[in-house]
């Protein structure tokens, strides 16, 4: 009986107090259902560093958008998803009338982007309530913000169902698709929008940088339990959210600041997929080479 | 050819004027004093060197109106600034950790004046709490200090900076007169608010008023889920009268817990920066006045 108190105590007691705790909960769970299928076809897709890049692409517009407009939610959603949006077609149109690679052509418009929010940021004095912004507040997500972030993550989910079946064709036969249509794409480009809207709904939430950590590594680390996709985004989306969920205790419990807690327990899971996943991990390599020299 | 000539012609052209000016500077300075350049730390700094040096001062502040001197990031001009000062005004108390690699690196020689200098510092655990301008008993010994470093810099102009300062002086007491009589009208009890940055700490001393803070004093520093947690609960335990928000922190997180707790948000406190010039709190006295009367509006108002 008491063990039931303390865990009710340590794992949900935070939740049913407080309501700032439950909404980083429902922002951090929104964020992962969409976030789980996207970073997956990321992953397989081979553009796992375009998260980060568009997740810096957008500094720009958002500073934009607050300088013009101040702590305003839409302004600066609208702002970040022009700028990304201009980054990817951009580095897409390089890509196509160019040699130059995607992720070079990429690397080169964020970086600009990036400086140049850095810029516009530094120009203006008077930064501190942007930084904020930047770096995010979890704890601080308003109604505006969640409805923005659930919003986002249902029409993505939407979307994806109709875009999921090109786009992982392309992956696996890309000969094919590049017969039909090529990587440059419409189904492309609706991914990419895709993206950014996902990452400026992030960004309001756990800061630019920090809402990539959440993309990403579940993506990443459940490459190590699953192979076809469908299972990759549950088991990706799983994980995004208990981290959410996990990182907000951790920090509750132990007075950490929330968005890196949450993002170091998503890192967490990663080490320990990595170390024990059932597909390709380091214990699953050890194991099928101790079975070869034993055979 | 050509273009190497006209760089020779056009580098002749400039030294000559810039021997020229020298010269020209050199007479100016004979015929007048020339101002002393102050560079103050921060806009509030600035704002008091401006009032007791007056005419004989040229200020400038380094961190800007509602910007954050915790985590100010100083830029060549900031540096070429200092270089050139004749006197530098700090806080101290460890309020601007910045301030010593720059003044370094600036190779700035002169004198440095720490304002703060004999004012006993609260304690936040084992760190001194550097806000001691939020209580006007302490900005005397700051304009003492600062009347004491420009008269030793301008002995010739002692008898108008004592005057002004002996001005401004008498401004200060008669703010801190009204200041404490009106906030003497509400019950010690009620005297209960919010901010999201604990910089009013002496202010709370002097003036008798409860501060609870949501983010520690550092506002550099990610407020965790503990910290938020512990404001609602202290919050509702409490009976908080009103909640502010900072002109230099985060309001939505203000906002959020104002939220949770069912509390009113009462308006702007300025703690470590100046307004914009042209605004409601561009001066120092106009800062406390303008803090002061925010605090009494939103006592007065949730009262019921």
């Amino acid at each position: 009986m008491s063990l039931a108190l303390t865990l009710h105590a340590t794992l949900l007691q935070p939740f049913v107090e407080f309501g700032f705790m439950r909404r980083a909960l429902v922002a951090c769970v929104a964020l992962g259902l969409s976030g789980g299928p996207l970073g997956t076809l990321l992953v397989v897709r081979r553009m796992s560093l375009v998260g980060d890049a568009m997740a810096h692409a957008l500094l720009p517009g958002a500073a934009i958008g607050f300088i013009l407009a101040g702590m305003s939610l839409t302004a600066m959603s609208v702002g970040g998803f022009i700028a990304a949006m201009a980054v990817a077609a951009l580095a897409g149109g390089v890509t196509r009338w160019t040699s130059q690679k995607e992720d070079a052509s990429f690397a080169a418009f964020y970086l600009i982007a990036l400086a140049g929010g850095v810029m516009l940021i530094s120009t203006r004095g008077t930064s501190v309530d942007l930084m904020h912004v930047l770096f995010g507040s979890i704890l601080a997500v308003d109604d505006a913000s969640l409805f923005l972030i659930a919003g986002v993550a249902s029409v993505s989910l939407l979307v994806l169902a109709v875009v999921a079946r090109p786009l992982i064709v392309e992956c696996f036969d890309p000969g094919f698709l590049r017969a039909v249509g090529g990587r440059g794409g419409w189904h492309h480009q609706v991914f990419l929008m895709l993206l950014v809207a996902n990452l400026v709904g992030g960004f309001q939430a756990l800061g630019t940088l920090m809402a990539v950590g959440l993309l990403m590594l579940p993506a990443v680390a459940a490459r190590f339990w699953a192979h076809d996709i469908g299972r990759l985004s549950a088991i990706a989306a799983g994980m995004a959210a208990f981290s959410g969920y996990a990182g907000l205790l951790l920090s509750y419990h132990s007075q950490l600041p929330s968005g890196p807690s949450i993002v170091l327990v998503a890192g967490g899971i990663f080490l320990l997929s990595l170390g024990l996943g059932t597909r390709d991990s380091l214990r699953s390599r050890w194991w099928r080479a101790r079975q070869h020299r034993v055979a | 050819m050509m273009r190497r000539g006209q760089w020779i012609v056009m580098s002749a052209v400039g030294a000559a004027g810039a021997v020229a000016s020298l010269f020209s500077g050199a007479a100016q300075a004979q015929a007048a004093p020339r101002k002393l350049r102050v560079v103050a730390s921060f806009s509030i700094l600035a704002d008091m060197v401006r009032e007791v040096g007056g005419g004989a001062v040229e200020v400038s502040g380094l961190v800007g109106p509602n910007a954050d001197a915790h985590v100010f990031e100083p830029s060549p001009r900031d540096a070429k600034r200092l270089a050139d000062a004749d006197l530098v005004v700090i806080n101290g108390l460890r309020f601007e950790g910045w301030i010593e690699r720059l003044i370094k690196a600036s190779g700035y020689r002169g004198p440095v004046l720490v304002a703060t200098q004999g004012i006993t510092p609260r304690l936040l655990g084992r760190e001194p709490d550097p806000h001691a301008w939020q209580s006007l008993v302490n900005a005397r010994r700051y304009v003492e200090n600062i009347r004491a470093a420009l008269v030793a810099a301008r002995p010739a102009l002692a008898a108008e900076i004592n005057l002004r300062s002996a001005d401004y002086l008498r401004r200060i007491d008669t703010l801190d007169a009204s200041a404490r009589a009106r906030l003497r009208q509400i019950d010690a009890a009620d005297r209960r608010v919010v901010t999201s940055h604990d910089a009013f700490g002496y202010l709370a001393e002097s003036y008798g008023v409860t501060f609870v803070s949501a983010q520690g004093w550092n506002t550099g520093t990610e407020a965790s889920a503990a910290d938020v947690a512990r404001i609602v609960r202290q919050l509702k335990g409490q009976k908080v009268r009103a909640i502010f928000v900072e002109n230099i922190s985060d309001p939505r997180l203000v906002q959020r817990i104002a939220h949770e707790v069912g509390a009113q948000v009462g308006g702007t406190l300025y703690s470590d920066a100046l307004s914009p010039p042209g605004t409601a709190a561009d001066t120092y006295l106009r800062m406390f006045e303008h803090n002061v009367s925010t605090l009494l509006a939103a006592l007065t108002t949730v009262r019921r």
